[in-house]
């Protein structure tokens, strides 16, 4: 399979929405545009498990390569493993529901999806990239349609929260673009493939190497760059929130495995305390955090960080079952926050409030829309049956076969986390979603349009998919750990 | 014989022919049209601009006074090009204007200079280039007959030039007093690095640091960028400096080679300050062309980046900048341009809600200002990428990371440009323009540089392949 053509389609759409007319026309072009990649990202899968089922075990499948800029050695090199291939489809999922939320956004229609194409492109771009230049350029690409999309249409502090968001990002971008040149300049090379048959002098590793964490950290709500997500994640309208958090946080961890982690395995132990320091006060203070929140959506972006830090963990503890917990819960987290703020949004739509305490006893009145949201936040504090027990329980049982006291440690910190997950989840939805109703307004107030039940049942069914069949993920995602 | 000396000066000729033709024009007619002229002389930059590309044979003339090779042929081109995009730009303030041929002729004189200092040999034709190119740029500074800040402008930028006219003089005597001679290839084998030669080579630095504007030989940038016509403003921030940092690079790759250690720490310190003196002083602007002045002053230090890694790759990624500088901000002054003839509007409260009404100039502006931010996919990005890793190439790391977090720094500036236009709400908005043919002939070649330049990397290879390097 061409993998250009996943980055293709989404600016395909692009150039067909330009050409419409129309919001109906607009609306259909992008629709038809996330489905075709949801199909393609299908395809993948399929054609992958083909190869693979036919013996072809080479590390990574699909290559294609073109020389870019010759004379530095740059090649537009793409190429997918297992990892990479799960990541596809989280953000075809993902992209498919958020178009289909943004069904009724005005103004400035086409602007909307435009960019929104291009966030997805960016995204499918960089988790195919098998070169680092290509791989940053795709990053890149992303902030500035994050801007504009918060800026624009957003809510409450917006233009604060967009600035914050870009200049947040872009730090983190110059810090990893530091730690690329590092890399090249030890190397010569930006192919990851070549680079991860050099072994990197410990030296330049040890110096590197919190470069490359850092800044592709920040992206992923990495303690203490995190103050960007609650804000942005809170003003984005509620497409962006869904690309945010559900998969603009994972580029980061997934630039943070890949590049950092795999390519500099040496350092990766020197400093694997330190991640885990600041995974666990992510996990923990995220979640105490979240308990504190009245809005909706700053909860789910406060518990996004505390989620996110569940993937830092995993990551740091350097266990292949941890490091496959923390790509399960990267996709898990994906969906789930995905969902989460779907709900909220279409909650927000109607209601116009995201106060919890504004809110009360929508499930007579929204049953659809409440069911989604009380599925997202089950799985969000571990329930048993869906993506979220999967993949922390994978984290933790990865952690636990760390045998240093301070892992242990932090282990237990984090498991523990849990309980506040559980207190704040169960709470807002008792307050939002049960009880009587608090506002008569709301009467009258319709459930999901169709549009919207789609990319709940879409999402949902992705969590409940991975939660009851773990194993399909997991044979995926250590086909290439092994 | 001749023939072939015409060959190699056909670009400099070019331009000569074309200020006689205007001088005799001038002349001649008493009464003329000025949209067809104007039409008229965008024609010929554009045939003068072809004619540039045919291919021409490295030579060497003069005694070594002039020399040229395929790479200089390129920067002139590129010159070309940005005067021609500078002249559609300047059509709806020229239309309206009393003295069309001597704009053009002057603005012609400079571009003559240039071409002459980035071809010359010999200390004297550079001085000689260069002092033909500062004296007409003055008079273009005070263009805009009836602002007095114009005229203040021209007064600060005459002083500055001339003072810096004269350091580089200074330089270049105690040079030729140093080594006997004023010839590139002799003074490059009689260079030692004794104290004498340094202290020259530090004046002639200055006298360069003036020009390109780089901190702390700033002062005179944002005065004169704010009071010129914002033309002029243009040509000043981007042929102007692009053809000093041509020569500046030559200079310091071949004749100053044998001090390259010298050069390089004293490059690594103005680098760092340009960058981030501009970067903060650009952060408190409200006028636009202040904004883009102070811009201006950082992208030279970033420009320094490239030149301080001193290689094959620096000597090409700088080469690569300007070529991207050129199309991504004049695409910027283009709309400065546009709207300050229009609607004499030039601040960034000014252009709150502007796309509402024009969404065209404001996509304009965003593309440009997001490749002078160093952003993808703009081809701003590969610029930078590439100077920082050329400067990188030495190892110098601690350097790399200021200029890479500056961007941080100036993402925001660019950003607020980017705010004021799209998210903000105006209370008189400006109505909708009409933007004339030729500005946005303009217009869609500047966007269509500015994304296609860094996507296509054969453009960098081909530079690359033309550069020496150190």
């Amino acid at each position: 399979m061409n993998l250009s053509l996943l980055v293709l389609a989404p600016l395909i759409t692009v150039v067909a929405v330009l050409f419409c007319r129309g919001r109906s026309s607009i609306r259909w072009v992008s629709l038809a545009g996330v489905t075709v990649q949801l199909i393609l990202a299908f395809a993948l899968l399929f054609l992958y498990w083909k190869e693979r089922a036919a013996g072809n075990d080479s590390a990574m499948l699909f290559e294609t390569r073109h020389t870019w800029f010759r004379a530095l050695n740059i090649d537009y090199h793409l190429g997918v493993d297992g990892i990479s291939v799960a990541m596809i489809l989280l953000t075809a999922f993902v992209m498919e529901a958020a178009i289909l939320v943004s069904w009724k956004i005005a103004p400035m229609t086409k602007e909307f999806f435009v960019l929104l194409h291009i966030l997805s492109a960016g995204a499918y771009g960089f988790f195919l990239s098998l070169d680092l230049f290509t791989l940053f350029f795709f990053l890149e690409i992303s902030v500035i349609p994050k801007f504009l999309l918060i800026g624009i249409w957003g809510s409450g502090k917006k233009e604060y929260s967009a600035m914050k968001l870009a200049l947040m990002l872009m730090g983190g971008s110059a810090l990893a673009f530091i730690g690329l040149l590092g890399v090249y300049y030890n190397t010569h090379t930006f192919d990851w493939p070549a680079i991860s048959q050099i072994h990197l002098p410990l030296q330049a590793q040890r110096l590197w190497f919190p470069f490359l964490f850092t800044g592709f950290g920040i992206f992923t709500a990495l303690f203490p760059f995190h103050t960007w997500v609650p804000d942005g994640h809170s003003s984005a309208p509620t497409a962006a929130s869904m690309f945010l958090a559900g998969i603009s946080m994972k580029l980061g961890s997934y630039g943070c495995l890949r590049v950092a982690v795999f390519l500099m395995p040496e350092a990766a132990r020197i400093y694997s305390p330190v991640i885990i320091l600041m995974a666990t006060i992510a996990i923990v203070y995220g979640a105490f955090a979240t308990m504190m929140q009245k809005d909706l959506k700053y909860m789910n972006a406060y518990s996004s960080i505390s989620h996110c830090g569940f993937i830092l963990l995993g990551i740091g503890m350097l266990t292949q079952t941890a490091i496959t917990g923390a790509i399960i819960q990267m996709i898990s987290h994906g969906l789930m926050t995905a969902l989460f703020f779907a709900a909220i949004g279409m909650i927000y739509d109607r209601t116009h409030t995201r106060l919890v305490g504004q809110l009360g006893g929508l499930l007579k009145i929204m049953p659809f829309i409440s069911t989604i949201f009380v599925l997202a936040g089950l799985c969000s504090l571990g329930l048993p049956g869906l993506s979220g027990f999967v993949a922390e329980i994978t984290v933790f049982m990865g952690s636990w076969q760390h045998a240093g006291e301070w892992y242990r440690l932090a282990t237990i910190l984090a498991c523990s986390s849990i309980v506040i997950t559980a207190v704040y989840i169960l709470r807002a939805t008792g307050q939002t979603i049960m009880g009587p109703l608090k506002d008569t307004h709301y009467n009258g107030l319709g459930d999901a349009a169709w549009n919207e039940r789609l990319a709940g049942i879409l999402l949902t069914a992705g969590i409940v998919a991975i939660g009851i069949a773990p194993f399909w993920l997991s044979r995926l995602l250590t086909y290439k750990l092994n | 014989m001749w023939a072939g000396i015409i060959l190699s000066l056909r670009q400099e000729l070019m331009i000569t022919i074309l200020i006689f033709v205007l001088l005799v024009y001038k002349i001649g007619a008493s009464e003329y049209k000025t949209n067809a002229l104007l039409n008229g002389i965008n024609l010929l930059l554009l045939a003068n601009l072809i004619v540039g590309f045919f291919p021409c044979p490295d030579a060497t003339s003069f005694s070594g006074m002039f020399h040229t090779n395929r790479l200089i042929v390129l920067e002139k081109n590129m010159l070309n090009l940005g005067t021609l995009l500078i002249s559609l730009q300047a059509y709806d303030w020229l239309k309206s204007h009393r003295h069309v041929p001597e704009f053009y002729m002057l603005l012609l004189a400079t571009l003559t200079g240039f071409f002459f200092m980035i071809s010359s040999g010999n200390l004297l034709l550079f001085y000689l280039g260069l002092e033909l190119s500062s004296i007409p740029l003055a008079a273009l500074a005070s263009f805009d007959l009836e602002k007095r800040q114009s005229s203040e402008g021209a007064m600060k930028f005459i002083l500055s030039a001339a003072f810096s006219s004269a350091l580089l003089l200074f330089g270049i005597s105690l040079l030729y007093g140093a080594t006997g001679t004023l010839g590139f290839d002799t003074i490059v084998q009689r260079l030692d690095g004794s104290a004498f030669q340094l202290f020259a080579f530090i004046l002639i630095l200055s006298g360069f640091a003036f020009k390109i504007a780089a901190v702390p030989f700033h002062l005179w940038t944002a005065d004169v960028y704010e009071g010129s016509p914002v033309t002029v403003t243009a040509y000043l921030s981007v042929i102007s400096k692009g053809a000093v940092f041509f020569i500046f690079i030559q200079l310091l790759y071949t004749v100053f080679k044998p001090i390259a250690t010298s050069w390089y720490r004293i490059l690594i310190i103005l680098s760092v300050l340009s960058i981030t003196v501009g970067n903060l002083f650009a952060l408190r602007q409200n006028r636009l062309k202040r904004l883009l002045a102070f811009s201006s002053i950082a992208q030279s230090g970033f420009i320094l980046a490239g030149v301080i890694g001193s290689s094959r790759i620096g000597e090409a990624s700088v080469v690569y900048f300007i070529l991207i500088y050129i199309f991504s901000n004049l695409g910027a002054f283009g709309v400065v341009s546009l709207i300050s003839a229009q609607t004499g509007k030039e601040t960034i409260s000014d252009y709150r809600g502007l796309y509402a009404n024009n969404p065209a100039l404001s996509w304009v502006m965003a593309i440009s200002l997001f490749s002078l931010a160093g952003i993808p996919p703009t081809a701003g990005f590969f610029g930078k990428f590439f100077l920082l890793m050329a400067g990188a190439g030495k190892g110098n790391y601690v350097f790399i990371t200021i200029a890479a977090l500056n961007m941080v720094i100036s993402l925001y500036y660019y950003l607020k440009v980017v705010k004021a236009i799209f998210m903000d709400k105006p209370e008189q908005p400006i109505e909708k323009l009409v933007i004339p043919l030729l500005p946005n002939i303009a217009f869609i070649v500047c966007v269509a540089g500015t994304i296609i330049t860094g996507l296509a990397g054969w453009i960098y290879d081909y530079i690359y392949s033309l550069s020496i390097g150190l």
